[in-house]
């Protein structure tokens, strides 16, 4: 799949002449850091480049006809008007197109859905409007924080110069080892909401009384943001994600700082208490 | 044209109540066709209004016009007007105009129910309208009202139930009539291989509306009971499931998307041939991909519910079913594109507006594609992408195909030429910014920006600023078309019977304006 793929990406990104260097994704998907991130965005620009040729054709023979049989230029019409040979070629040749599709996008849903056999599960619960996460397996388990976005209102309403990460960031970020196979079970407290991290090619509903899950193995350090995905009321566009990839060491310090905190304090902040804190902030 | 002198002295004998009465009380199909046009272009400006209120707070980053409440008041309410206000009704228009005139017959089948039907839909608007100004506001849950939000609402929420109940009443209605007149109305000879191509994709949405109008009603339905009368369809603490209500609003609302391009499909498919001067490509093979779309179209709902968490084996099931659609749908652009060839073209602003639908909308039909490879679309689900996606089918195809018919046909309701400079004006204006507002909007999409958001990251500024100038440009470009409405209405060069060159059928044997009565005796088709 990769090698048949990366001359297609580069071919796009040479009839495209996009002007995006590979860290700043203007014009594309956003750089792939997990596996499968990576054939989402390579299976994009494959397609992109099959139907740029379909339309390159299509709209090549409809503008020749355009302004070649014009009336103004005499252009007589024709009286044809069917023809059983290139009506069957028009509807087998995309079936053939179509199924060059499917071969790939169907490899990657089924690697999409295989959520076995991970390191690390940790469970994403949406609340209106932020999120909980509980380390429920692996290294840090037990571990549990809430993370609601932490720019200031003065940014939003215009008082302040707005930040690079400008609703993007959050008070407690999720933090996970490089290179780990980490699960995200997700379930919500209230309305359906989407946990999403377009740099892992992950985004999955998370719905009230219901667990769903998926699955992401970061193969690069640093900070990956991303946004609650399903419209749940009035802060949805305030409820941001944000995913630390660290090394092991680093994990294992975060784990035991971590610990530490949840020891020393009570419970973390009832969900409802919070969730009336960041709605009137 | 013995017929037409006869109806036209019946039309004088008629008693008739006039002004306001003559409207309430019409079973006429031209009054009652007139009606839908006119409503359905309140409705669009309304819509219109709601669209650049949202544009307006998305100009820049930051939240400066709106609050985020009304700004998702605003997107839900946007998306059901122009949905259920302006796209639906203004077909139904079409073909109540056009059907009976296409087919030979004097009027539709129930003429009085046709009256009714109508008169459903302007308490409906007032009821959607109006719930802005109810306590908690208009329902701010998405077009889509997704339960358990749309439990959440207020009383808004009721309001839109209702209107979705007597608009639903209002299509089925409409439908039937449809269906019935198309099937026992036409004039002798004319077999149904033999109707314009209008007709079949007017039978085919018919029958699909009958399908899913009721699944809808029944959708709202179970919200309403949720949020009243204590039961839990959707409610996992009573038993219920969130997702249910998508896997029924979407059994709904996937064939509810060829309702709307279908009859689109009709007008670009008499528009063409006509300034082609060219028979249509492929008459038959239309009919079929017609049909083939509506079926297929009963199978492929839950590919708008890709990141709910379904199984491999149904995300498979309805990416496959998905990506066939393309092919009836490519059946169809590809005998367009064979009608233009080696014809003999002019470009009158119905067939600029037919051409530009079939340039965008294939845009709109490759990002559909796109979509319906379910890893990239769990990629781009809710996201700007999207909504520039179902804005290039729905704008530039179903709106550019309306505007394409509505100019085709006004020299026939009106009797006068509209003016074709102004009406040329209209469309360059209309396909540049249409472009300028949703073209952007693909690149911020892939990029990561959600819909239904009031503010974002500064990394999407320049793009929403552009999408953002594009849309009030689009707008105010929709005045040109009132005006040339209104001028072709008071007056101009009388237009003859058949003013176009190219143009057949029998809409044309009668004179323009259309008498009020038209074949009253029917016309025999050889
Ligand atoms: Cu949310």
């Amino acid at each position: 799949m990769r090698h048949t793929t990366r001359p297609a990406i580069s071919v796009a990104a040479l009839l495209a002449a996009l002007p995006a260097s590979a860290s700043d994704a203007r014009y594309n998907l956003q750089t792939p850091v997990t596996g499968i991130a990576e054939q989402i965005h390579g299976m994009h620009s494959w397609m992109l480049v099959i139907c740029l040729v379909i339309f390159v054709g299509v709209f090549g023979v409809m503008f020749w006809s355009v302004f070649k049989h014009r009336k103004s230029k005499g252009a007589v019409a024709a009286h044809f008007h069917e023809n059983t040979t290139v009506e069957i070629a028009w509807t087998v040749i995309p079936v053939l197109i179509l199924l060059g599709m499917a071969y790939p996008a169907t490899k990657t849903v089924i690697a999409m859905k295989d959520t076995s056999n991970p390191d690390i599960t940790i469970k994403a619960t949406g609340y209106q409007w932020m999120w909980g996460y509980d380390y429920l397996k692996g290294e840090g388990e037990g571990v549990r924080f809430f993370s609601s976005m932490s720019t200031p209102r003065e940014q939003i309403e215009g008082g302040a110069a707005k930040g690079a990460h400008y609703l993007l960031e959050v008070d407690n970020p999720v933090v996970v080892p490089v290179g780990k196979k980490i699960r995200i079970l997700t379930t919500a407290n209230d309305v359906i909401h989407a946990w999403w991290v377009p740099a892992f090619g992950v985004k999955q509903d998370a719905i009230p009384g219901f667990i769903r899950d998926t699955w992401f193995r970061a193969d690069k350090e640093g900070v990956y943001r991303g946004n609650c995905a399903e419209l749940c009321g009035k802060e949805h566009g305030f409820m941001p994600i944000e995913v630390r990839v660290v090394s092991a060491e680093q994990y294992a310090a975060w784990v035991a700082e971590q610990k530490k905190r949840m020891a020393t304090q009570a419970q973390p902040a009832a969900p409802q208490a919070s969730a009336s804190t960041a709605s009137a902030g | 044209m013995s017929a037409v002198s006869h109806s036209l002295e019946h039309g004088h004998h008629a008693h008739q109540p006039s002004g306001l009465m003559r409207w309430i009380t019409t079973t006429n199909h031209k009054d009652i066709g007139s009606m839908y046009l006119i409503f359905s272009f309140i409705m669009f400006l309304s819509g219109g209004v709601m669209a650049l209120t949202i544009r307006a707070e998305l100009f820049a980053p930051g939240l400066q016009v709106v609050q985020p409440e009304f700004f998702n008041q605003l997107t839900t309410m946007h998306g059901l007007v122009m949905v259920f206000g302006a796209i639906m009704p203004a077909f139904v228009g079409f073909a109540n105009w056009q059907i009976p005139l296409m087919i030979g017959a004097s009027d539709m089948a129930f003429a009085r129910m046709n009256n009714w039907s109508f008169w459903l839909l302007p308490p409906a608007a007032l009821l959607l309208l109006g719930s802005f100004f109810v306590p908690g506001g208009a329902t701010a849950a998405g077009w889509t009202l997704y339960a358990p939000l749309s439990v959440q609402m207020g009383m808004g929420m009721d309001l839109t139930i209702f209107a979705v109940h007597i608009m639903g009443i209002s299509s089925i209605m409409g439908a039937i009539n449809i269906v019935v007149t198309i099937l026992n109305m036409r004039a002798p000879g004319m077999t149904l291989m033999k109707m314009p191509l209008f007709c079949w994709t007017w039978l085919i949405t018919a029958y699909l509306l009958i399908a899913v109008m009721p699944v809808l009603a029944g959708a709202v339905t179970m919200i309403l009971t949720d949020r009243h009368f204590g039961t839990s369809f959707f409610n996992a603490a009573g038993g219920g499931d969130p997702v249910l209500y998508q896997h029924v609003f979407w059994f709904f609302g996937h064939p509810e998307v060829y309702i709307m391009i279908l009859p689109a499909f009709g007008i670009v498919s008499q528009v063409i041939p006509t300034f082609a001067r060219k028979p249509l490509f492929g008459y038959a093979s239309m009919v079929y991909a017609t049909a083939s779309i509506a079926i297929l179209s009963f199978t492929v709902w839950a590919h708008h519910m890709f990141t709910t968490g379904l199984p491999a084996a149904g995300q498979l099931f309805f990416m496959y079913a998905t990506m066939l659609i393309a092919v009836p749908t490519g059946v169809k652009v590809f005998n367009w594109v064979a009608t233009m060839w080696r014809g003999s073209m002019t470009f009158e602003t119905p067939m600029l507006f037919s051409v530009g639908f079939l340039f965008v909308f294939t845009m709109g039909g490759f990002t559909g594609l796109i979509c319906a490879i379910a890893p990239i679309d769990i990629q781009l689900q809710d996201t700007y992408y999207v909504v520039a996606h179902f804005h290039y089918v729905l704008v530039a195809g179903s709106l550019f195909a309306l505007f394409s018919g509505a100019y085709y046909w006004l020299p026939k309701w009106t009797g006068h030429m509209y003016d074709e400079k102004l009406g040329k004006i209209h469309f360059w204006c209309s396909i540049v910014f249409f472009n300028i507002t949703f073209f952007p909007m693909h690149f911020l999409g892939l990029a990561g920006m959600p819909r239904r958001i009031p503010d974002y990251n500064p990394m999407f500024a320049d793009f929403n600023l552009m999408a953002s100038i594009g849309a009030f440009g689009f707008g105010f470009s929709q005045l040109i078309f009132l005006a040339v409405v209104v001028k072709c209405i008071r007056g101009g060069e009388r237009a003859a019977a058949k003013p176009w060159e190219g143009a057949e059928g029998l809409e044309w044997t009668v004179p323009s304006p259309a008498p009020y009565h038209t074949f009253e005796e029917p016309p025999v088709v050889k």
